[in-house]
């Protein structure tokens, strides 16, 4: 069976996201100070061939954490559908 | 004394990897083709030239550590052959997981192409032999992801095994912050393995090593190898 996965990619909390910065200096500097924090990621979307959901999750798990995100610096969450 | 040049889809200073050993060191040299499934028999030092490897896509050198030719360059230097990456190199070597840690955007979110002073902690390393004691090098960079991160321990555990050859620096050899031109941890411009036969740099020594093109401290490097490996 077709999964389709979803995963956001981040920068681990601790590392300093300089894009997400510059953006939330750019934010401030026109009407938007009450925003903070913000981080910008990778959005990823792929089909797997599973036979279950907890199959297609393990799988795009390893892809994960061996292609698509680098543990050393990023957390991604996977959705499984 | 050999070196093989790895070339991957989007690697660009793999000539001048090619004219700073063979011409500048006088060393024999090769290209490598990344899908190679084996290296030439004859070869001592591999070289990861600087680029864009695979365009950088989704990160700098992910892409590239799976390229055929990485599980050879992974075995050769588990043999103990000595592997040099340079700016992207260093990156692929990262991902590949030869190096420790991983390279982040520059923290001015620039890409930043002017020269640097390194300083050089230890001349014991085959790198770094023929460099003279307390030789400030000048050598350019030229990347937008230098800014080297990695753990606290892995961090830790490279300054009390002395596997940081260079830092950034001011001309005197300060290693002060100012001279940090990406936010690298403790201004790391370059590291080795814990067995000492990988290097990871991020500033090009290829293109400094023909005093015709007005500085040659590169050169340094590339004649330690050889040196060490003749």
């Amino acid at each position: 069976m077709k999964y389709l996965a979803k995963m956001t990619i981040t920068l681990r909390d601790g590392i300093l996201d300089v894009q997400g910065k510059t953006v939330e200096h750019a934010l401030h500097s026109i009407e938007f100070e009450m925003i903070e924090n913000v981080r910008i990621g990778k959005y990823v979307v792929l089909e797997v061939e599973a036979d279950s959901k907890k199959e297609a999750r393990e799988l795009v798990d390893s892809a994960c954490s061996k292609l698509i995100a680098n543990p050393i610096i990023e957390d991604y969450v996977i959705t499984i559908e | 004394m050999k070196f093989g040049i790895v070339v991957f889809p989007g690697s660009n200073c793999d000539h001048d990897a090619m004219y700073a050993t063979s011409i500048n060191a006088g060393c024999k040299a090769e290209y490598i083709w990344h899908k190679e499934t084996q290296l030439p028999k004859d070869i001592d030092t591999i070289i990861l030239p600087g680029g864009f490897a695979y365009g950088d896509y989704l990160r700098c050198g992910a892409i590239a550590r799976f390229s055929p030719v990485m599980r050879e360059v992974v075995n050769f230097a588990g043999k103990g052959g000595y592997v040099m990456g340079i700016c992207n190199g260093f990156q692929v070597l990262a991902e590949a997981g030869l190096l420790p840690g991983a390279l982040l955007q520059n923290t001015s979110t620039h890409f930043i192409c002017r020269d640097v002073y390194l300083n050089v902690s230890s001349n014991a390393t085959a790198f770094t032999s023929e460099i003279p004691d307390g030789k400030v090098l000048r050598i350019p960079i030229a990347h937008g992801e230098g800014n080297y991160f990695a753990d606290e321990d892995t961090i830790r555990q490279l300054e009390d095994d002395g596997r940081i050859p260079f830092r950034y620096c001011d001309a005197d050899g300060d290693v002060t912050e100012a001279a940090n031109p990406n936010g690298s941890i403790n201004n790391i411009a370059g590291i080795t393995n814990k067995r000492g036969n990988v290097l990871g740099m991020m500033p090009h020594p290829e293109r400094y090593s023909d005093i015709r093109l007005g500085a040659n401290d590169g050169l340094n490097i590339f004649e330690s190898l050889k040196k060490c490996l003749n």
